[in-house]
Protein backbone atom coordinates (compact mmCIF):
# COMPACT_ATOMS: atom_id res chain seq x y z
CA UNK A 1 0.00 0.00 0.00
CA UNK A 2 1.91 3.10 -1.15
CA UNK A 3 0.91 6.61 0.53
CA UNK A 4 -2.21 6.03 1.35
CA UNK A 5 -3.67 9.33 3.50
CA UNK A 6 -7.14 7.94 4.01
CA UNK A 7 -7.94 4.68 3.88
CA UNK A 8 -11.91 3.77 4.46
CA UNK A 9 -12.83 0.46 4.81
CA UNK A 10 -16.87 -0.27 4.47
CA UNK A 11 -17.71 2.08 7.32
CA UNK A 12 -20.73 3.07 8.70
CA UNK A 13 -21.88 5.27 11.53
CA UNK A 14 -24.80 6.40 12.71
CA UNK A 15 -25.85 8.96 15.74
CA UNK A 16 -26.79 7.94 18.79
CA UNK A 17 -30.70 8.89 18.17
CA UNK A 18 -31.12 8.48 14.95
CA UNK A 19 -32.72 5.16 13.78
CA UNK A 20 -31.19 4.82 10.22
CA UNK A 21 -27.50 5.28 9.53
CA UNK A 22 -26.10 8.44 8.16
CA UNK A 23 -22.90 6.79 6.56
CA UNK A 24 -23.49 2.96 5.15
CA UNK A 25 -20.65 0.61 4.49
CA UNK A 26 -18.73 3.47 2.43
CA UNK A 27 -15.08 2.69 1.51
CA UNK A 28 -12.49 4.76 -0.13
CA UNK A 29 -9.11 6.00 -0.20
CA UNK A 30 -6.95 8.71 -0.82
CA UNK A 31 -3.21 8.78 -2.57
CA UNK A 32 -0.91 11.27 -0.96
CA UNK A 33 -0.80 14.67 -2.53
CA UNK A 34 -4.22 13.97 -4.44
CA UNK A 35 -7.18 16.54 -4.97
CA UNK A 36 -10.10 14.37 -4.64
CA UNK A 37 -14.01 15.18 -4.03
CA UNK A 38 -16.84 13.94 -2.50
CA UNK A 39 -20.08 15.15 -4.24
CA UNK A 40 -23.70 14.97 -2.91
CA UNK A 41 -26.75 16.48 -1.65
CA UNK A 42 -27.86 17.83 1.79
CA UNK A 43 -28.37 14.78 4.22
CA UNK A 44 -26.56 12.26 1.98
CA UNK A 45 -23.61 11.78 4.85
CA UNK A 46 -21.12 13.84 3.16
CA UNK A 47 -20.32 16.03 6.52
CA UNK A 48 -20.60 12.52 8.37
CA UNK A 49 -18.52 11.06 6.53
CA UNK A 50 -15.79 14.24 6.78
CA UNK A 51 -15.76 13.82 10.56
CA UNK A 52 -14.88 10.42 10.79
CA UNK A 53 -12.22 11.31 8.61
CA UNK A 54 -10.30 12.76 11.52
CA UNK A 55 -11.51 11.15 14.79
CA UNK A 56 -14.38 13.43 15.32
CA UNK A 57 -16.87 11.14 14.97
CA UNK A 58 -15.93 7.32 15.64
CA UNK A 59 -17.07 4.63 12.87
CA UNK A 60 -19.85 2.40 14.46
CA UNK A 61 -18.91 -0.50 11.90
CA UNK A 62 -15.54 -1.10 9.32
CA UNK A 63 -12.34 1.04 9.62
CA UNK A 64 -10.76 4.23 9.63
CA UNK A 65 -7.29 5.09 8.83
CA UNK A 66 -5.26 8.35 8.75
CA UNK A 67 -1.54 8.39 7.49
CA UNK A 68 -1.92 4.52 8.74
CA UNK A 69 -2.92 5.31 11.84
CA UNK A 70 -6.45 4.00 12.87
CA UNK A 71 -9.10 6.88 13.99
CA UNK A 72 -10.49 4.58 17.01
CA UNK A 73 -7.38 4.00 18.84
CA UNK A 74 -7.27 6.81 21.49
CA UNK A 75 -3.64 7.62 21.66
CA UNK A 76 -3.52 8.20 17.75
CA UNK A 77 -6.36 10.91 17.97
CA UNK A 78 -4.00 14.11 18.33
CA UNK A 79 -1.60 13.07 15.80
CA UNK A 80 -4.57 12.29 12.93
CA UNK A 81 -5.50 15.56 13.41
CA UNK A 82 -2.92 17.30 12.83
CA UNK A 83 -1.85 15.11 9.97
CA UNK A 84 -5.35 15.94 8.76
CA UNK A 85 -7.04 19.30 9.36
CA UNK A 86 -10.03 20.17 8.80
CA UNK A 87 -12.44 23.69 7.09
CA UNK A 88 -15.70 23.51 7.75
CA UNK A 89 -18.07 25.17 6.29
CA UNK A 90 -19.26 28.75 8.50
CA UNK A 91 -15.97 30.72 8.41
CA UNK A 92 -17.52 32.51 11.54
CA UNK A 93 -18.07 29.03 13.72
CA UNK A 94 -14.24 28.63 13.54
CA UNK A 95 -12.82 31.72 14.12
CA UNK A 96 -11.34 31.56 17.67
CA UNK A 97 -9.28 34.48 18.35
CA UNK A 98 -10.18 38.10 18.33
CA UNK A 99 -6.88 38.62 15.91
CA UNK A 100 -5.80 36.95 12.91
CA UNK A 101 -2.43 36.15 13.77
CA UNK A 102 -3.55 34.77 17.27
CA UNK A 103 -6.23 32.31 15.23
CA UNK A 104 -3.47 30.99 13.03
CA UNK A 105 -1.55 30.73 16.41
CA UNK A 106 -4.52 28.65 18.13
CA UNK A 107 -3.37 24.97 16.34
CA UNK A 108 -0.23 26.05 17.08
CA UNK A 109 -0.69 26.84 21.01
CA UNK A 110 -2.60 23.53 21.09
CA UNK A 111 0.13 21.28 19.90
CA UNK A 112 3.50 23.11 21.81
CA UNK A 113 5.25 24.48 19.67
CA UNK A 114 7.47 26.43 21.06
CA UNK A 115 6.92 30.56 20.99
CA UNK A 116 9.59 31.08 19.27
CA UNK A 117 9.02 29.03 16.14
CA UNK A 118 4.96 30.59 16.06
CA UNK A 119 5.65 33.85 14.24
CA UNK A 120 8.03 32.06 11.26
CA UNK A 121 5.23 29.63 10.98
CA UNK A 122 2.24 31.97 11.23
CA UNK A 123 3.85 34.31 8.21
CA UNK A 124 4.58 31.46 6.31
CA UNK A 125 1.34 29.99 6.66
CA UNK A 126 -0.42 33.76 5.99
CA UNK A 127 1.52 34.01 3.03
CA UNK A 128 0.71 30.41 1.42
CA UNK A 129 -2.82 31.78 1.34
CA UNK A 130 -2.09 35.50 0.51
CA UNK A 131 -3.42 37.17 3.74
CA UNK A 132 -0.30 38.21 5.18
CA UNK A 133 -1.22 41.69 5.27
CA UNK A 134 -4.87 41.00 7.01
CA UNK A 135 -2.08 39.44 10.43
CA UNK A 136 -3.50 42.62 12.69
CA UNK A 137 -7.03 42.58 11.78
CA UNK A 138 -9.71 41.23 13.52
CA UNK A 139 -11.72 38.46 11.79
CA UNK A 140 -14.94 40.29 12.09
CA UNK A 141 -13.77 42.71 9.23
CA UNK A 142 -13.04 40.38 7.16
CA UNK A 143 -14.99 39.11 4.08
CA UNK A 144 -16.26 35.07 3.83
CA UNK A 145 -13.47 33.93 1.41
CA UNK A 146 -11.16 35.90 3.67
CA UNK A 147 -11.79 34.19 6.79
CA UNK A 148 -11.90 30.88 5.56
CA UNK A 149 -8.48 31.32 3.91
CA UNK A 150 -7.44 32.34 7.64
CA UNK A 151 -9.22 29.25 8.99
CA UNK A 152 -6.81 27.41 6.24
CA UNK A 153 -4.22 29.02 7.28
CA UNK A 154 -4.48 28.26 10.89
CA UNK A 155 -4.44 24.16 9.65
CA UNK A 156 -1.39 25.51 7.21
CA UNK A 157 0.61 26.62 10.23
CA UNK A 158 0.24 23.10 11.91
CA UNK A 159 1.89 21.76 8.93
CA UNK A 160 -0.66 19.27 7.79
CA UNK A 161 -0.14 16.32 5.39
CA UNK A 162 -4.21 16.27 4.16
CA UNK A 163 -6.70 19.43 4.65
CA UNK A 164 -10.53 17.88 4.51
CA UNK A 165 -12.99 20.74 3.28
CA UNK A 166 -15.96 20.48 4.69
CA UNK A 167 -18.45 22.40 2.42
CA UNK A 168 -16.15 24.61 3.01
CA UNK A 169 -17.71 27.04 0.22
CA UNK A 170 -21.23 26.74 0.82
CA UNK A 171 -21.41 30.13 2.52
CA UNK A 172 -19.57 32.16 0.45
CA UNK A 173 -20.52 34.24 -2.65
CA UNK A 174 -19.19 33.56 -5.55
CA UNK A 175 -16.10 35.36 -5.89
CA UNK A 176 -15.22 33.95 -2.52
CA UNK A 177 -15.59 31.11 -3.62
CA UNK A 178 -13.55 31.09 -6.16
CA UNK A 179 -10.58 32.79 -4.28
CA UNK A 180 -10.58 29.98 -1.54
CA UNK A 181 -11.04 27.06 -4.43
CA UNK A 182 -7.92 28.69 -6.05
CA UNK A 183 -5.82 29.08 -2.70
CA UNK A 184 -6.69 25.09 -2.09
CA UNK A 185 -5.93 24.43 -5.90
CA UNK A 186 -2.34 26.35 -5.49
CA UNK A 187 -1.69 24.56 -1.97
CA UNK A 188 -1.98 21.14 -3.57
CA UNK A 189 -0.21 21.70 -6.28
CA UNK A 190 3.12 23.52 -4.83
CA UNK A 191 3.18 21.85 -1.31
CA UNK A 192 2.25 18.34 -2.12
CA UNK A 193 -0.61 18.68 0.21
CA UNK A 194 -3.60 16.02 0.14
CA UNK A 195 -7.05 17.57 -0.51
CA UNK A 196 -10.23 16.01 -0.03
CA UNK A 197 -13.00 18.08 -1.28
CA UNK A 198 -16.79 17.87 -0.16
CA UNK A 199 -18.62 20.09 -1.58
CA UNK A 200 -22.36 19.99 -3.74
CA UNK A 201 -20.89 22.21 -6.60
CA UNK A 202 -20.56 20.49 -9.51
CA UNK A 203 -17.97 22.82 -11.02
CA UNK A 204 -15.73 22.51 -8.42
CA UNK A 205 -16.34 18.93 -8.24
CA UNK A 206 -15.12 18.42 -12.30
CA UNK A 207 -11.84 20.47 -11.24
CA UNK A 208 -10.76 17.46 -8.87
CA UNK A 209 -8.65 14.18 -10.22
CA UNK A 210 -11.03 11.91 -8.68
CA UNK A 211 -14.57 12.22 -7.35
CA UNK A 212 -17.00 9.99 -5.36
CA UNK A 213 -20.87 10.60 -5.31
CA UNK A 214 -22.84 9.90 -2.21
CA UNK A 215 -26.40 8.98 -2.03
CA UNK A 216 -28.48 8.20 1.26
CA UNK A 217 -25.09 6.97 3.10
CA UNK A 218 -23.75 5.47 0.58
CA UNK A 219 -21.09 5.68 -2.46
CA UNK A 220 -23.20 5.65 -5.28
CA UNK A 221 -21.26 6.56 -8.02
CA UNK A 222 -17.05 7.05 -8.39
CA UNK A 223 -14.42 7.73 -10.82
CA UNK A 224 -12.73 10.74 -12.72
CA UNK A 225 -14.61 13.94 -13.37
CA UNK A 226 -14.45 12.91 -16.94
CA UNK A 227 -16.09 9.37 -16.28
CA UNK A 228 -18.65 10.48 -13.57
CA UNK A 229 -19.94 13.20 -15.44
CA UNK A 230 -19.96 11.23 -19.61
CA UNK A 231 -23.20 9.72 -17.70
CA UNK A 232 -25.55 12.54 -17.23
CA UNK A 233 -28.60 10.39 -16.30
CA UNK A 234 -27.08 8.53 -14.29
CA UNK A 235 -25.44 11.66 -12.35
CA UNK A 236 -28.84 13.21 -12.83
CA UNK A 237 -30.87 10.47 -11.07
CA UNK A 238 -28.94 10.76 -8.24
CA UNK A 239 -30.83 14.58 -7.85
CA UNK A 240 -27.24 16.01 -8.68
CA UNK A 241 -26.06 18.44 -11.73
CA UNK A 242 -23.76 17.43 -14.16
CA UNK A 243 -21.66 20.97 -14.88
CA UNK A 244 -23.08 22.91 -17.66
CA UNK A 245 -20.48 22.30 -20.41
CA UNK A 246 -20.51 18.74 -19.52
CA UNK A 247 -24.16 18.55 -20.42
CA UNK A 248 -24.38 20.94 -23.34
CA UNK A 249 -21.69 18.00 -24.56
CA UNK A 250 -23.55 15.33 -23.67
CA UNK A 251 -26.22 16.75 -25.72
CA UNK A 252 -24.21 17.66 -29.42
CA UNK A 253 -22.45 14.24 -29.14
CA UNK A 254 -26.07 12.76 -29.10
CA UNK A 255 -27.29 15.16 -31.88
CA UNK A 256 -24.55 13.92 -33.87
CA UNK A 257 -21.54 16.54 -33.18
CA UNK A 258 -18.42 13.83 -32.87
CA UNK A 259 -17.45 15.69 -29.49
CA UNK A 260 -14.16 13.87 -27.96
CA UNK A 261 -14.84 12.67 -24.43
CA UNK A 262 -14.53 13.82 -21.42
CA UNK A 263 -15.65 17.41 -21.67
CA UNK A 264 -16.20 19.03 -18.34
CA UNK A 265 -14.89 23.09 -18.50
CA UNK A 266 -16.70 25.86 -20.79
CA UNK A 267 -13.35 26.85 -22.26
CA UNK A 268 -11.91 23.40 -23.71
CA UNK A 269 -15.87 22.30 -24.63
CA UNK A 270 -15.74 25.46 -26.62
CA UNK A 271 -12.21 24.39 -28.27
CA UNK A 272 -13.21 21.34 -28.67
CA UNK A 273 -16.85 22.74 -30.60
CA UNK A 274 -14.81 24.96 -32.60
CA UNK A 275 -12.18 22.52 -33.59
CA UNK A 276 -14.95 20.35 -34.47
CA UNK A 277 -17.24 22.74 -36.55
CA UNK A 278 -13.49 23.91 -38.56
CA UNK A 279 -13.33 20.04 -39.54
CA UNK A 280 -16.50 20.39 -41.03
CA UNK A 281 -16.68 23.69 -43.11
CA UNK A 282 -13.41 21.88 -44.16
CA UNK A 283 -15.11 19.20 -45.34
CA UNK B 1 -28.50 50.59 15.64
CA UNK B 2 -26.92 47.68 17.62
CA UNK B 3 -23.96 48.56 15.29
CA UNK B 4 -22.80 51.48 16.96
CA UNK B 5 -22.18 49.47 20.56
CA UNK B 6 -18.58 50.09 21.16
CA UNK B 7 -16.95 46.88 22.73
CA UNK B 8 -15.66 47.47 26.29
CA UNK B 9 -13.87 51.18 26.28
CA UNK B 10 -10.61 50.34 25.50
CA UNK B 11 -9.19 53.19 24.43
CA UNK B 12 -6.41 52.28 21.20
CA UNK B 13 -3.30 54.50 21.56
CA UNK B 14 0.18 54.14 21.96
CA UNK B 15 1.58 55.15 25.54
CA UNK B 16 4.07 53.48 28.18
CA UNK B 17 1.12 52.54 30.16
CA UNK B 18 -0.56 50.37 27.40
CA UNK B 19 2.60 48.54 27.15
CA UNK B 20 2.58 47.64 30.90
CA UNK B 21 2.69 43.64 31.32
CA UNK B 22 -1.64 43.80 32.21
CA UNK B 23 -0.60 41.43 35.29
CA UNK B 24 1.26 44.74 36.34
CA UNK B 25 -1.82 46.57 36.23
CA UNK B 26 -4.20 44.57 37.52
CA UNK B 27 -1.65 44.14 40.45
CA UNK B 28 -1.08 47.75 40.66
CA UNK B 29 -5.19 48.25 40.66
CA UNK B 30 -5.46 45.71 43.41
CA UNK B 31 -2.51 47.66 45.11
CA UNK B 32 -4.65 51.44 44.43
CA UNK B 33 -7.61 50.05 45.71
CA UNK B 34 -6.07 49.02 48.93
CA UNK B 35 -3.94 52.25 49.28
CA UNK B 36 -7.48 54.18 48.65
CA UNK B 37 -9.19 52.48 51.71
CA UNK B 38 -6.22 52.95 53.94
CA UNK B 39 -6.83 56.41 53.56
CA UNK B 40 -8.15 57.75 57.01
CA UNK B 41 -7.95 61.45 56.18
CA UNK B 42 -8.71 64.03 53.51
CA UNK B 43 -5.55 64.94 52.91
CA UNK B 44 -4.39 61.42 52.58
CA UNK B 45 -6.48 61.15 48.83
CA UNK B 46 -3.92 64.01 47.45
CA UNK B 47 -1.12 61.61 46.21
CA UNK B 48 -3.72 59.14 45.08
CA UNK B 49 -5.19 61.94 43.20
CA UNK B 50 -2.07 63.13 41.63
CA UNK B 51 -1.03 59.70 41.02
CA UNK B 52 -3.90 59.06 38.55
CA UNK B 53 -3.82 62.65 37.16
CA UNK B 54 0.10 61.47 36.12
CA UNK B 55 -0.89 58.14 35.29
CA UNK B 56 -3.66 59.54 32.64
CA UNK B 57 -1.34 62.20 31.44
CA UNK B 58 1.58 59.51 30.87
CA UNK B 59 -1.49 57.09 28.76
CA UNK B 60 -2.51 59.47 26.26
CA UNK B 61 -6.10 59.03 27.47
CA UNK B 62 -8.28 62.04 27.48
CA UNK B 63 -8.70 63.01 31.55
CA UNK B 64 -12.74 63.27 30.49
CA UNK B 65 -12.89 59.85 29.51
CA UNK B 66 -11.52 58.58 32.89
CA UNK B 67 -14.22 61.16 34.30
CA UNK B 68 -16.45 59.50 31.76
CA UNK B 69 -16.42 56.30 33.38
CA UNK B 70 -18.20 58.24 36.88
CA UNK B 71 -21.33 58.93 35.15
CA UNK B 72 -22.72 55.38 35.33
CA UNK B 73 -22.40 55.15 39.22
CA UNK B 74 -23.19 58.92 40.01
CA UNK B 75 -26.24 57.39 41.76
CA UNK B 76 -24.42 55.25 43.91
CA UNK B 77 -22.15 58.00 44.76
CA UNK B 78 -25.13 60.36 45.94
CA UNK B 79 -26.90 57.46 47.67
CA UNK B 80 -23.98 56.73 49.98
CA UNK B 81 -23.46 60.91 50.53
CA UNK B 82 -26.93 61.05 50.96
CA UNK B 83 -27.05 58.04 53.53
CA UNK B 84 -23.73 58.92 55.56
CA UNK B 85 -24.73 62.26 55.87
CA UNK B 86 -28.15 62.08 57.27
CA UNK B 87 -27.70 58.78 59.16
CA UNK B 88 -23.71 58.92 60.90
CA UNK B 89 -23.93 59.87 65.02
CA UNK B 90 -21.38 62.67 65.52
CA UNK B 91 -21.45 65.99 67.98
CA UNK B 92 -21.16 68.90 66.14
CA UNK B 93 -24.87 69.41 65.15
CA UNK B 94 -25.09 71.84 61.89
CA UNK B 95 -28.56 71.40 61.48
CA UNK B 96 -31.44 69.52 63.48
CA UNK B 97 -34.06 68.43 61.09
CA UNK B 98 -35.80 66.97 63.43
CA UNK B 99 -35.79 63.28 62.19
CA UNK B 100 -32.42 63.26 61.65
CA UNK B 101 -29.49 65.15 62.47
CA UNK B 102 -26.62 66.60 60.21
CA UNK B 103 -23.53 66.50 62.19
CA UNK B 104 -20.17 67.85 61.03
CA UNK B 105 -18.58 64.36 60.97
CA UNK B 106 -21.01 63.03 59.35
CA UNK B 107 -20.59 65.13 56.25
CA UNK B 108 -16.93 64.82 56.60
CA UNK B 109 -17.24 61.14 56.18
CA UNK B 110 -19.89 61.19 53.56
CA UNK B 111 -17.12 63.38 51.40
CA UNK B 112 -14.94 60.96 52.29
CA UNK B 113 -16.86 58.06 50.92
CA UNK B 114 -17.60 59.84 47.96
CA UNK B 115 -13.59 60.68 47.05
CA UNK B 116 -12.91 57.05 47.51
CA UNK B 117 -15.72 55.87 45.25
CA UNK B 118 -14.97 58.19 42.73
CA UNK B 119 -11.06 57.38 42.94
CA UNK B 120 -11.72 53.30 42.28
CA UNK B 121 -13.16 53.96 39.73
CA UNK B 122 -10.90 55.90 38.20
CA UNK B 123 -8.24 53.74 38.90
CA UNK B 124 -10.03 50.61 37.55
CA UNK B 125 -11.12 52.98 34.20
CA UNK B 126 -7.58 53.58 34.03
CA UNK B 127 -7.09 49.48 33.48
CA UNK B 128 -9.89 49.39 31.22
CA UNK B 129 -8.71 52.02 28.96
CA UNK B 130 -5.18 51.06 28.24
CA UNK B 131 -5.72 47.55 28.49
CA UNK B 132 -7.14 45.42 25.56
CA UNK B 133 -10.05 43.29 26.83
CA UNK B 134 -7.90 40.39 25.60
CA UNK B 135 -4.95 41.02 27.08
CA UNK B 136 -6.87 42.02 30.49
CA UNK B 137 -8.06 38.26 29.69
CA UNK B 138 -4.50 36.72 29.34
CA UNK B 139 -2.99 38.40 32.56
CA UNK B 140 -5.93 37.29 34.58
CA UNK B 141 -5.08 33.45 32.88
CA UNK B 142 -1.30 34.14 33.77
CA UNK B 143 -2.18 35.54 37.58
CA UNK B 144 -4.60 33.14 38.13
CA UNK B 145 -2.95 29.74 37.36
CA UNK B 146 -1.01 28.90 40.29
CA UNK B 147 -4.65 28.36 41.31
CA UNK B 148 -5.20 25.95 38.60
CA UNK B 149 -3.55 23.10 41.08
CA UNK B 150 -5.93 23.71 43.72
CA UNK B 151 -8.75 22.46 40.80
CA UNK B 152 -9.51 26.57 39.96
CA UNK B 153 -9.89 26.32 35.71
CA UNK B 154 -7.49 29.31 35.44
CA UNK B 155 -7.07 28.40 31.70
CA UNK B 156 -10.49 27.36 31.05
CA UNK B 157 -12.23 30.18 32.32
CA UNK B 158 -9.56 32.70 30.34
CA UNK B 159 -10.72 30.92 26.90
CA UNK B 160 -14.41 31.22 27.78
CA UNK B 161 -13.97 34.92 27.93
CA UNK B 162 -11.50 35.24 24.77
CA UNK B 163 -14.49 33.21 22.81
CA UNK B 164 -17.38 35.44 24.46
CA UNK B 165 -15.26 38.75 23.25
CA UNK B 166 -14.41 36.98 19.89
CA UNK B 167 -18.01 36.70 19.01
CA UNK B 168 -19.48 39.82 20.58
CA UNK B 169 -19.68 41.37 17.03
CA UNK B 170 -20.87 38.41 15.18
CA UNK B 171 -23.41 38.16 17.51
CA UNK B 172 -24.37 41.69 17.41
CA UNK B 173 -24.22 41.46 13.78
CA UNK B 174 -26.72 38.57 13.58
CA UNK B 175 -29.24 39.91 16.17
CA UNK B 176 -29.50 43.09 14.04
CA UNK B 177 -30.00 40.90 11.06
CA UNK B 178 -32.74 39.32 12.97
CA UNK B 179 -34.23 42.44 14.17
CA UNK B 180 -34.65 43.71 10.01
CA UNK B 181 -36.07 40.44 9.15
CA UNK B 182 -38.47 40.89 11.88
CA UNK B 183 -39.44 44.45 11.58
CA UNK B 184 -39.84 43.75 7.45
CA UNK B 185 -42.68 41.14 8.93
CA UNK B 186 -43.64 44.16 10.46
CA UNK B 187 -42.31 43.48 14.17
CA UNK B 188 -42.67 46.99 16.19
CA UNK B 189 -39.12 47.07 18.65
CA UNK B 190 -38.81 50.77 19.09
CA UNK B 191 -42.87 52.08 20.44
CA UNK B 192 -44.37 51.04 23.56
CA UNK B 193 -44.07 50.95 26.84
CA UNK B 194 -41.57 48.81 28.80
CA UNK B 195 -43.55 45.80 28.87
CA UNK B 196 -44.42 45.67 25.24
CA UNK B 197 -40.75 46.50 24.31
CA UNK B 198 -39.26 43.61 26.41
CA UNK B 199 -42.27 41.32 24.70
CA UNK B 200 -41.21 42.69 21.68
CA UNK B 201 -37.88 41.28 21.66
CA UNK B 202 -38.48 37.31 22.66
CA UNK B 203 -39.09 36.68 18.74
CA UNK B 204 -35.38 38.50 18.62
CA UNK B 205 -33.64 36.65 21.82
CA UNK B 206 -35.62 32.96 20.90
CA UNK B 207 -33.33 32.71 17.01
CA UNK B 208 -30.47 34.65 18.66
CA UNK B 209 -30.13 32.16 21.51
CA UNK B 210 -31.06 28.77 18.89
CA UNK B 211 -28.08 30.39 16.81
CA UNK B 212 -25.67 30.71 19.22
CA UNK B 213 -26.04 27.38 20.91
CA UNK B 214 -25.63 26.07 17.10
CA UNK B 215 -22.53 28.27 16.42
CA UNK B 216 -20.69 27.14 19.87
CA UNK B 217 -21.23 22.85 18.93
CA UNK B 218 -19.61 24.47 15.69
CA UNK B 219 -17.50 26.06 17.61
CA UNK B 220 -16.11 23.32 19.64
CA UNK B 221 -15.70 20.73 16.62
CA UNK B 222 -13.39 22.70 15.16
CA UNK B 223 -11.49 23.56 18.39
CA UNK B 224 -11.44 19.83 18.87
CA UNK B 225 -10.15 19.15 15.28
CA UNK B 226 -7.51 22.15 15.43
CA UNK B 227 -6.36 19.57 18.47
CA UNK B 228 -7.55 22.11 21.52
CA UNK B 229 -7.64 19.67 24.65
CA UNK B 230 -7.77 21.71 27.17
CA UNK B 231 -4.63 23.99 28.56
CA UNK B 232 -2.15 20.98 29.23
CA UNK B 233 1.00 21.52 27.28
CA UNK B 234 0.06 24.70 25.37
CA UNK B 235 2.47 26.72 24.37
CA UNK B 236 1.67 30.87 24.03
CA UNK B 237 2.50 33.21 20.91
CA UNK B 238 2.47 35.93 23.37
CA UNK B 239 4.73 35.40 26.14
CA UNK B 240 4.40 37.76 29.15
CA UNK B 241 7.78 39.15 30.42
CA UNK B 242 8.45 42.34 32.67
CA UNK B 243 10.14 45.05 31.30
CA UNK B 244 11.64 48.21 32.97
CA UNK B 245 8.35 50.02 32.64
CA UNK B 246 6.63 47.10 34.48
CA UNK B 247 9.37 47.72 37.81
CA UNK B 248 9.00 51.49 37.28
CA UNK B 249 5.09 51.51 37.62
CA UNK B 250 5.58 49.27 40.54
CA UNK B 251 7.94 51.37 42.49
CA UNK B 252 5.71 54.18 41.84
CA UNK B 253 2.76 52.56 43.10
CA UNK B 254 4.60 51.83 46.58
CA UNK B 255 5.53 55.56 47.02
CA UNK B 256 2.10 56.09 46.73
CA UNK B 257 1.18 53.36 48.90
CA UNK B 258 3.95 54.54 51.48
CA UNK B 259 2.82 58.57 51.07
CA UNK B 260 -0.90 57.77 52.10
CA UNK B 261 0.18 55.74 55.34
CA UNK B 262 2.07 58.41 56.36
CA UNK B 263 -0.01 61.59 55.36
CA UNK B 264 -2.60 59.14 56.85
CA UNK B 265 -0.50 58.96 60.11
CA UNK B 266 -0.23 63.17 60.25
Amino acid sequence: MENRIFEVENVSFAYEEAEEKAVQGVSLSVPEGAFYAVLGQNGSGKSTLAKLLNGLYLPTEGKVHVCGLDTADDQNIWEIRKQAGMVFQNPDNQIVATLVEDDVAFGLENIGVPTAQMPERIEKALSDVDMLPFRDRAPHTLSGGQKQRIAIAGILAMEPRAIIFDEATAMLDPQGRKEVFAAVEKLNREKGITVLWITHFMEEAARCQYVYIMEDGRIAMEGTPAEVFSVPEKVQALRLDVPAAARLAHRLRQAGMPLKEGLLHPEETAEEVARVCRLNSKA
Amino acid sequence: MLRDMTLGQYYPVKSPVHSLDPRVKILLLIAAIVAVFMAGNMLAFLPAAVYIFFACRLSNVPFNMLLKGIKPLRFIIIFTVVLNIFFLPGEKVWLDLGFAKITQEAVMTAILYALRLVLLVMFSSLLTLTTAPVTLTDGLERLLSPLSKIGFPAHEMAMMMTIALRFIPTLLEEADKIMKAQSARGADFESGNLMARAKAMVPLLVPLFVSAFRRAGDLAMAMEARCYHGGKGRTRLHVLKMHKNDWLAILSMAVLIACVILIGRL
